[in-house]
C-alpha cells in the first residue's frame, strides 16, 4: 500500500475520535455507581420473589420442553431420576 | 496529497492518546490511604448534628438503608463506640439515600449511638467515589485517610478495625 489520500483518511479518523469522546461523555450513564443501587437491590427487582409463581412457571416450561429434571437437579432431563 | 502509513499510525495514536486523558479527567478520583480526607462540615450534610472531628480518630463509614451488609455493621459500630469514643474515636455514618424517609426509618429502628448523618444529594459520596456499599474510611487524628474498608466482612471486619483504631489512638497519644 503506498498511501492514501488526506481526504478519505480523516473522515473515518474523525468519526473514531467522535466515537470515543462521545464515550468519555457518558460514562456516568453507562456505569451504576455503587451509591446509586437502591432501585436494584428492591425487592421487586427478584426475580425469584414468588416461589410460588417460579414453581408454576417452572412446571409449565418442563411440562412443555418434557425436560423434567433439567434445572437445577443432577441428571440429563430424562426425568429416570 | 498522499499519507503515509506512519502518518496514519501516529495520527491515530493522537487521537487515542487524546480519548484516554479525556477519559481520566472526567473521572474523578477514588480517595485512597493517605489523602486528606473530604471535609464533612463543607459536605452538606443533613439529618443530625455534626460530630466534633477535630483532633480525633473518626471513622466515616456510607451506608444506605437498602444495603443488607450495612445494616449487619451498625451493632458493630455500636461496640467500637461504646469501646473508643472515651478515647477519642468518632463515627459518622453518612447515608447514602435519595429518600429522607427511608434515612429517617432506618435510623429510627437501629437507633445507633453514634452521629448518623444524611447525604441526601450525593455530593459527599461523589467525591469520595466508594468502591462499594458500605465502605468505611478511618481517618486519624490529623485529616489522613489511614485505612479503607470495602464492605463489611462480619468479624473479620471488626477485629481488623479494633487494631487499626487502636493503633491511630495510639498513634495521637503519643503525639500529644
Amino acid at each position: 500500500m503506498k498511501g492514501l489520500r488526506k481526504s478519505h483518511l480523516m473522515i473515518p479518523a474523525l468519526c473514531c475520535a467522535a466515537a470515543l469522546l462521545g464515550g468519555c461523555s457518558s460514562t456516568a450513564a453507562v456505569r451504576v455507581r455503587p451509591w446509586e443501587r437502591a432501585a436494584l437491590a428492591d425487592e421487586t427487582m427478584n426475580p425469584d420473589r414468588d416461589p410460588l409463581a417460579s414453581a408454576m412457571i417452572e412446571h409449565v416450561y418442563f411440562s412443555r420442553e418434557a425436560d423434567s429434571g433439567g434445572k437445577g437437579v443432577g441428571g440429563s432431563g430424562c426425568g429416570c431420576n | 496529497m498522499v499519507i503515509s502509513q506512519s502518518r496514519i499510525r501516529s495520527l491515530l495514536r493522537g487521537y487515542a492518546a487524546a480519548a484516554l486523558a479525556a477519559l481520566a479527567a472526567a473521572l474523578p478520583a477514588q480517595v485512597a490511604p493517605g489523602d486528606a480526607f473530604p471535609p464533612i462540615a463543607a459536605a452538606g450534610l443533613t439529618g443530625g448534628p455534626l460530630p466534633e472531628t477535630a483532633g480525633k480518630v473518626v471513622l466515616v463509614d456510607f451506608w444506605a438503608s437498602w444495603c443488607g451488609p450495612c445494616k449487619a455493621s451498625f451493632p458493630a459500630y455500636a461496640r467500637l463506640h461504646a469501646a473508643y469514643a472515651g478515647r477519642g474515636l468518632v463515627i459518622a455514618a453518612v447515608s447514602v439515600d435519595e429518600s429522607p424517609a427511608a434515612y429517617t426509618a432506618f435510623v429510627a429502628r437501629l437507633k445507633p449511638p453514634f452521629a448518623t448523618l444524611h447525604d441526601s444529594k450525593q455530593a459527599l459520596v461523589r467525591e469520595v467515589q466508594v468502591p462499594t456499599m458500605p465502605t468505611s474510611y478511618l481517618v486519624d487524628r490529623s485529616g489522613k485517610v489511614r485505612f479503607i474498608h470495602a464492605g463489611y466482612h462480619g468479624e473479620q471486619t471488626e477485629r481488623q478495625l479494633r487494631a487499626e483504631i487502636e493503633a491511630l489512638l495510639d498513634e495521637g497519644a503519643q503525639l500529644q
